[in-house]
């Protein structure tokens, strides 16, 4: 699992490491022509312009040399010192995008964007997974019936249209058709003031609804392909022949002995939005991590775009080790030892 | 796994409605592309970011069948052109063109242009006319072209806005009941005399040309009526023709889905049968780079390839692939291992025969209906996902896609400005596309997977 942090590492630095280092150079160069200009004295105290260009392109060799940018991107120390600094969480500052409050660290800015998407993300899964598992359970009890029939037909629909594009569509028709909700999912007031968290909930009602409405569908689909293999199991049949209230079958017995797999999922799922989260928030303006993202991506804030990758790769990172410790939670068969 | 013979599956593939639904779908998708290839030029396509091609055409305007279901009508866009008379009389060389326009709706054109380029030589005097419905003729402009002395090609544009025909228009304002001169020259000419309502009916616009001793050549001259309402799929901001564009995009998302699909299912498919069949430490280790692969987050990698590396359509065709193998990679391998206890497999292998052989001959045909499933239901991923790359903007600029279509739609506001026809249709060509190798995907899983049926 640390191996993967690792590589994740690795390539993001491997991929924008030349860029970065383009862009440092171009940004010494300019401080020091800068430095320069700002002060005639030095100016004057050089009679021909080649002179002049010399001693500047020395400036600029020495300046460059004491950040050790001589040494190219890929040499080991370097990638070996960068990938440290940001495996202690040190970002660094960006170059462009800056936190609500003002400060350019990294770190500062992702911890305020942080809560947000997980805020988002966490509620509309939850969400989901009642839903899903409710109605996944239903159909599972009922198959070929009309629930079961809809709902699979559902999922598959819902599964093939782009969130993004549905939350275009909520926009059009939640936003201007019939003004009910903001276009823009950014809480038009300031943090400190009272009423953010109801704004905050206000904003994130649209976007919640079309990442629920795409996702359940697929859930429960999930959810009733899990349990049609559990329902046809021994002693789910047993349990029929004793007499058991059908309802306590499906929802104590057979959901319980489905669950493994399904949270699995479900923690797979939680991940795997995170990173989708790119498009839609872009699509909300919701002001998280995925539209962070974007921004650093549209303006090339390399130490923005390394941090967020590596966050989000920790974020998922942690969501499977969670899942595989509830795993062994939900299913005493792969416990080892006592 | 029992084996299934090809007969079976489609016999039984035969039997699923939905199935049958989605390779309909699919081919008449396949049918709009050829119809596509044929009868647009690529030309038109490879056009699709050059502004100048597209000023003709009117701006975000509706699609024309909208006026079949509303009341008002809304005004079409037209683009005419003359039907040429020629005549001369005592050295005076006259060409009249005629521009018949049956105006029938319910508001006034948004402007009009004459555009022309003739050839000729000395000087050369335009006069355009407008013959209204009810016989009143509007002078509209009278104008010289610059003398020349050599054969010249002249090319010219002019505006119902001109300073010009304004003033022509004004030396008529007594025919109209209202007051006139605060309105756009459209509002006026194409008005009842009595009140200011649109006057339907048949227009005409008469140019004629006149000129001395010589004999000119029109090259080209139409007249565009601007309106709001355009072609199929009506205009964006930009001034397309979203019909287009709609089209293009589509063998494009095919090739995307399609190519991505199958190369990450061979790519996945040999390396899970791989190392399910080798086993021990090979499997070992090309399953902890699979993990690797798994744990990576794709779309923030993805956008990190497409802007660092380049974002030429099919580098992306190959970085979408490089995310989409590894769970093909796992289940295949953990068919194979059960393929490998088989007798036959053993038997080969006793035989001596070749890894390569085994895995290629005996395991992977095994999988094949699998693989077919799988690519199917790969497909529609492969397409949302490159639509979601160039839906933020980093898509191949030189391929009009259906992603990025949306992508202008979005950075033009489409939505708070309702413009429906620029948003709803190429979302819903993804789902549809999407859909259809769903289906498929679908009935096939059905067969490979009959525990799911029941």
């Amino acid at each position: 699992m640390f191996g993967v942090l690792l590589v994740t590492l690795l390539l993001t630095v491997a991929l924008v490491g030349s860029n970065m280092d383009t862009i440092l150079k171009q940004g010494i160069i300019f401080q020091v022509r800068s430095e320069i200009t700002d002060n005639p004295s030095i100016v004057k105290s050089f009679t021909n312009p080649e002179d002049f260009e010399k001693f500047v392109q020395q400036k600029i060799d020495e300046r460059i040399g004491t950040l050790g940018l001589d040494t190219p991107w890929y040499s080991p120390q370097r990638i070996g010192y960068t990938m440290l600094k940001i495996m202690m969480l040190d970002f660094g500052n960006a170059t462009f995008l800056t936190s609500d409050s003002g400060s350019s660290n990294v770190g500062d800015i992702l911890l305020e964007k942080i809560p947000k998407t997980v805020l988002l993300f966490t509620t509309a899964t939850i969400i989901i997974s009642i839903i899903g598992i409710l109605l996944g359970a239903a159909s599972s009890s009922k198959i070929g019936s009309k629930t079961d029939r809809l709902t699979s037909t559902f999922a598959i629909i819902s599964s093939s249209f782009p969130v993004w594009w549905i939350g275009m569509l909520m926009i059009f028709v939640f936003a201007f058709v019939y003004q009910i909700f903001p276009a823009r999912a950014t809480p038009d007031i300031e943090p400190s003031e009272p009423g953010y968290i109801i704004s905050l909930l206000y904003h994130m009602t649209l976007p919640l609804i079309t990442i629920v409405l795409i996702g359940f569908g697929s859930w429960a689909y999930l959810v009733r392909n899990f349990m049609v293999g559990v329902m046809q199991e021994d002693f789910i049949t047993a349990k029929k022949i004793m007499g058991i209230n059908k309802k306590k079958i499906v929802y104590r017995h057979a959901l319980k002995n489905a669950a493994p797999p399904i949270v699995t999922v479900l923690a797979l799922s939680l991940s795997g939005s995170l990173g989708g989260a790119i498009i839609t928030e872009a699509v909300f303006d919701w002001p998280g991590m995925g539209r962070l993202y974007f921004e650093a991506i549209s303006v090339m804030d390399l130490p923005v775009i390394i941090g967020s990758t590596y966050i989000l790769t920790v974020l998922f990172l942690i969501s499977i080790f969670i899942s595989d410790l509830l795993y062994g939670y939900f299913d005493p068969r792969v416990r080892t030892g006592t | 796994m029992s084996s299934l013979s090809t007969d079976d599956i489609k016999h039984e593939f035969g039997k699923s409605v939905l199935g049958i639904t989605g390779l309909i779908i699919i081919s008449s998708l396949i049918m709009i592309s050829v119809i596509t290839a044929i009868t647009v030029p690529a030309s038109t396509f490879q056009e699709w970011n050059n502004p100048e091609k597209w000023l003709d055409y009117p701006k975000t305007s509706i699609p024309i069948w909208v006026n079949y279901f509303t009341l008002e009508k809304i005004p079409e866009h037209k683009i005419i052109t003359p039907n040429v008379i020629q005549s001369n009389s005592d050295n005076v060389y006259l060409v009249s063109q005629q521009f018949f326009a049956d105006f029938e709706y319910d508001d006034f054109p948004s402007d009009f242009v004459y555009e022309f380029k003739t050839r000729y030589t000395n000087s050369h005097l335009v006069s355009v006319n407008l013959i209204r419905p009810d016989g009143i003729v509007m002078h509209l402009l009278t104008t010289t072209l610059p003398f020349s002395e050599n054969e010249t090609i002249y090319k010219q544009r002019i505006f119902s806005t001109d300073a010009m025909i304004k003033k022509n228009i004004m030396m008529k304002s007594n025919i109209f009941a209202f007051d006139v001169s605060k309105m756009t020259v459209t509002d006026i000419v194409f008005s009842d005399i009595s009140e200011n309502k649109v006057l339907k009916g048949n227009y005409t616009f008469v140019v004629n040309t006149y000129e001395v001793d010589s004999k000119s050549e029109i090259i080209n001259s139409r007249i565009i009526l601007g309106g709001k309402a355009f072609g199929f799929m009506g205009t964006d901001e930009l001034r397309r023709d979203l019909a287009i564009g709609l089209l293009w995009g589509t063998p494009l998302a095919l090739f995307i889905g399609v190519s991505v699909a199958i190369g990450s299912v061979i790519v996945g498919l040999v390396y899970g049968v791989y190392s399910g069949y080798k086993g021990k430490k090979t499997d070992e280790a090309m399953m902890r780079f699979n993990d690797v692969i798994y744990a990576l987050p794709a779309l923030p990698f993805l956008i990190i390839l497409s802007v660092t590396i380049s974002n030429s359509i099919f580098l992306i065709i190959g970085f979408l692939m490089i995310f989409s193998w590894v769970g093909i990679a796992k289940i295949s391998r953990s068919m194979s291992l059960q393929i490998k206890t088989r007798q036959y497999v053993e038997a080969a292998r006793i035989m001596g025969q070749k890894d390569s052989k085994i895995i290629f001959k005996h395991i992977i045909p095994q999988l094949l209906p699998y693989a077919f499933a799988s690519i199917a239901i790969s497909v529609p991923a492969a397409i949302t996902t490159e639509a979601g790359l160039s839906f933020l903007g980093l898509g191949d600029p030189t391929f009009p896609t259906w992603g990025q279509i949306l992508h202008d739609a979005n950075t033009y506001g489409a939505a708070a400005q309702g413009f429906w026809w620029w948003i709803i249709p190429p979302g819903l060509l993804i789902a549809i596309t999407g859909l259809a190798f769903v289906f498929i995907g679908n009935a096939l899983d059905a067969i490979v997977n009959p525990k799911l049926k029941r």
